[in-house]
């Protein structure tokens, strides 16, 4: 049926409602992915922390009742679902007032220098920088630019840390008991002979999720720094000192012992570190490699778990083991908020005493601020009394670039399946890393 | 002005442009929906195909062919095309094969041939998550107390099957089977679902001719079942393809994010492009390009297959 034919009903009519559908159509795609801010008296707070969330809106609402605020906390989780969301809402400006960025630290530069983020440099410099003082300087590090950084960004602070956090070694002192080891392990010879007892009783050695490069990676790093020292390791990184170097193939042969020596559990370089923190809280394993949020899962898990955390133990006796750790949880304030001033007195009021006792009560997170460790259990004290010894790839002057890392790491795995030798992994990290240098050169020269 | 020309020119009087526009208004909301939420998300990706971008950053650089270049010469990528590839076999055979032999036994008068194609039906249904998690127990390699925790270790085990007991999602020469196999057993139940039905429009006087003349079960199966069934199969075909190609929440969940190289999937490296530490969208979007221009020429090769059969 041709449309003229139904000109009785009405030219007009017909554009009336194709129009009203197109509106329609614009309205519903408009409102589904961007909303204007709008000043008004609700703070809408996205983050990833699924162990958090119930504390966090028992804060809101306590903030609520004081302020007459509304703090509405949305979680969005696995990490890297809530990683993909945010940079979708930067792309398309719906960013909310405070949400936290994950990753490596030129992500938190590209979002600032986007203008995604709020210079917090004045506030925490007010009353003679009362509210940096507060805080722990490891914690705060991975949110400062310092003067001259390698990302161009102007120096300052641009997050708030809500707690701090550490990846050590856990140590099951039941199992322990019961392989007749006497004690935590304080060097790497001490840990292969612990391992051999365990083994003898039928109990795994090491557990950790090396089914997440980002795990594999972290021990390594530890290594790294053990065995060469910081300086070298940045030295790689630049481009001045090949993995081919005995020192690396040092680090790698790490992984060759552990997978001879039987320390490490079956099916270690898949498993995601739910999984790893599963076998550990139902002591199917002796030792894992876990961060200081673990004493939260492993309560929930299992509470009559009896362990205690040590650091990983260093084979180079004359350098310090260097472990992962900092600013567990940052919160960043939206540069684009009308809630400014409020996002950020609602961060200033988080990180207080008061409601980082409550947030370490209740979730067993270290905390933030300095006055809070008064509340944290003997597990956690013993993380917190390494914090001394962490560094984080956010707080180095330069990262490696992802496709190194990523050959390092699967490298790494080849090697613990036995597929290939460590020499044979550096060889092949070399060439993507020369590869990855000469890009960079071509990239400079166009 | 000639005859024709005048014939045109009536063609496109304003009464005739009334009523084109009017149509116009009409397909006029699906257009721009139809603009929105695929032309543009296309384009973008080609767009963004030739750029070098973080994803975050307001800039974005123009690299010509370089990233297409660069993933000529991946040599990971092409591991994880020819892993698609073998997942796509394994789905092909194994999973349409147990598909048509349930289907076939299905179509026959069997007691509780209702529940049968309910149960089949299930795994489809599932996640994927689900799916992957109930594999991963089942696969599992770890022991406690010298007993093996997975059950598939646990029953070997207990058979006097041990030498068989594996390290299944460690092994190289397992992990990628295991991950085919149980993507086969999720998948199933779409191919028995459309078998059973194109089973079921088959004549059954062809059958009962066919047996009149002598023919056995397996003739009848070669002469009449086969050749009616083809189109279902080229259909079955397609979306076994189509659906293997892009597995990948299975393997996200069961061996996490790989074992080594030897899991790894067109979709998990355009994954790892785009959530890396440092995420590199105009890569990833040159991956999709061309993973995206691979299912086109597939199912295009299997469309034309389907209409030379057809014809046939």
């Amino acid at each position: 049926m041709r449309i003229c034919q139904l000109r009785g009903v009405g030219m007009k009519k017909l554009a009336l409602i194709s129009l009203v559908s197109v509106l329609l159509s614009f309205g519903f795609t408009h409102s589904g992915c961007a909303k204007a801010p709008k000043e008004n008296n609700t703070i809408t707070v996205w983050h990833w922390m699924t162990d958090r969330h119930d504390a966090f809106i028992k804060l809101a609402e306590k903030y609520e009742q004081q302020t007459g605020i509304k703090v509405k906390f949305d979680l969005y989780a696995p990490s890297e679902a809530y990683s993909q969301k945010i940079i979708a809402a930067a792309q398309a400006r719906v960013l909310p007032d405070i949400y936290g960025i994950l990753g490596e630290k030129k992500i938190l530069a590209s979002f600032i220098e986007s203008g995604y983020v709020t210079d917090l440099t004045e506030e925490f410099k007010k009353d003679d920088a009362s509210w940096e003082n507060s805080l722990f300087p490891k914690a705060l590090a991975v949110n400062i630019f310092a003067e001259n950084n390698s990302y161009h960004i102007k120096p300052g602070i641009y997050g708030v840390p809500i707690d701090v956090t550490n990846i050590q070694m856990v140590y099951n002192q039941k199992l322990f008991k019961k392989a007749g080891v006497e004690r935590a392990p304080v060097n790497f010879d001490e840990f292969l002979k612990s391992i051999e007892a365990l083994n003898r009783v039928g109990i795994a050695g090491l557990v950790s999720g090396w089914g997440e490069m980002w795990m594999i990676d972290c021990f390594a790093s530890n290594y790294a720094f053990n065995i060469m020292g910081e300086e070298k390791v940045m030295a790689t990184f630049k481009g001045e000192v090949p993995y081919t170097d005995p020192d690396w193939i040092k680090v790698l042969n790490i992984f060759k012992t552990l997978a001879d020596r039987k320390a490490l559990m079956e099916g270690i370089v898949t498993k995601g570190n739910k999984y790893a923190e599963q076998d550990f809280a139902l002591e199917r394993a002796a030792f894992a490699f876990n961060g200081s949020w673990c004493v939260n899962v492993y309560w929930d898990m299992n509470p009559n778990l009896e362990y205690g955390a040590m650091l990983p133990p260093a084979v180079n006796p004359d350098l310090p083991m260097k472990i992962w750790g900092g600013a567990g949880s940052s919160f960043v304030v939206n540069s684009q908020s009308l809630n400014k001033t409020k996002t950020i007195k609602f961060l200033r009021w988080l990180t207080e005493q008061d409601q980082q006792v409550f947030l370490t009560e209740a979730t067993q997170n270290l905390p933030s601020n300095r006055q809070a460790l008064s509340a944290i259990s003997k597990v956690l004290s013993q993380f917190a009394g390494a914090m001394d010894f962490t560094t984080h790839p956010t707080t180095w002057e330069l990262n490696e670039q992802s496709p190194v890392i990523e050959a390092f790491d699967k490298g790494i795995q080849s090697i613990i399946i036995g597929e290939k030798t460590p020499e044979q992994v550096a060889r092949d990290v070399q060439k993507v890393k020369e590869r990855e240098l000469q890009k960079v050169k071509d990239r400079e020269r166009r | 002005m000639s005859e024709v020309s005048r014939a045109r020119f009536k063609l496109f009087s304003f009464t005739d442009f009334r009523e084109s526009f009017g149509n116009f208004l009409f397909v006029l909301p699906a257009l721009l929906i139809f603009s929105i939420f695929y032309i543009y998300p296309f384009y973008k990706t080609f767009h963004l195909s030739f750029h070098e971008w973080n994803g975050i950053s307001l800039k974005q650089f123009f690299v010509g062919f370089d990233n297409f270049k660069e993933l000529m010469g991946d040599e990971n990528w092409w591991i994880a095309v020819r892993n698609a590839g073998y997942i796509t076999l394994i789905a092909l055979t194994f999973q349409n094969a147990l598909a048509l032999a349930l289907a076939l036994a299905c179509d026959r008068e069997i007691k509780l041939k209702r529940f049968y194609r309910v149960v089949f039906f299930i795994p489809p249904v599932l996640s994927e998550t689900v799916v992957g998690l109930i594999w991963s127990w089942i696969l599992y390699s770890g022991t406690q107390g010298g007993q093996h925790i997975g059950l598939l270790n646990h029953l070997l085990d207990k058979t006097g099957l041990a030498y068989l007991v594996n390290d299944w999602l460690s092994d190289p020469k397992t992990a990628l089977s295991c991950i085919a196999v149980v993507h086969s057993w999720k998948g199933f139940g779409w191919g028995f679902l459309l078998m059973l039905a194109g089973l079921q429009t088959i004549d059954r006087q062809l059958y009962e001719a066919a047996r009149v003349d002598g023919a056995g079960p397996w003739s009848v199966f070669v002469h009449v079942t086969l050749p009616m069934m083809m189109p279902v199969f080229l259909m079955v075909m397609i979306l076994t393809v189509l659906g293997a190609m892009q597995a990948f929440v299975l393997i996200l969940v069961m061996v996490g994010q790989g074992l080594v190289y030897h899991t790894e999937v067109p979709v998990t490296r355009i994954l790892a492009a785009m959530t890396g530490g440092y995420p590199k969208f105009g890569y990833a979007c040159a991956m999709a390009v061309i993973f995206g221009l691979m299912l086109v020429a597939v199912s295009f090769t299997f469309q034309k297959l389907s209409s030379k059969v057809k014809q046939a």
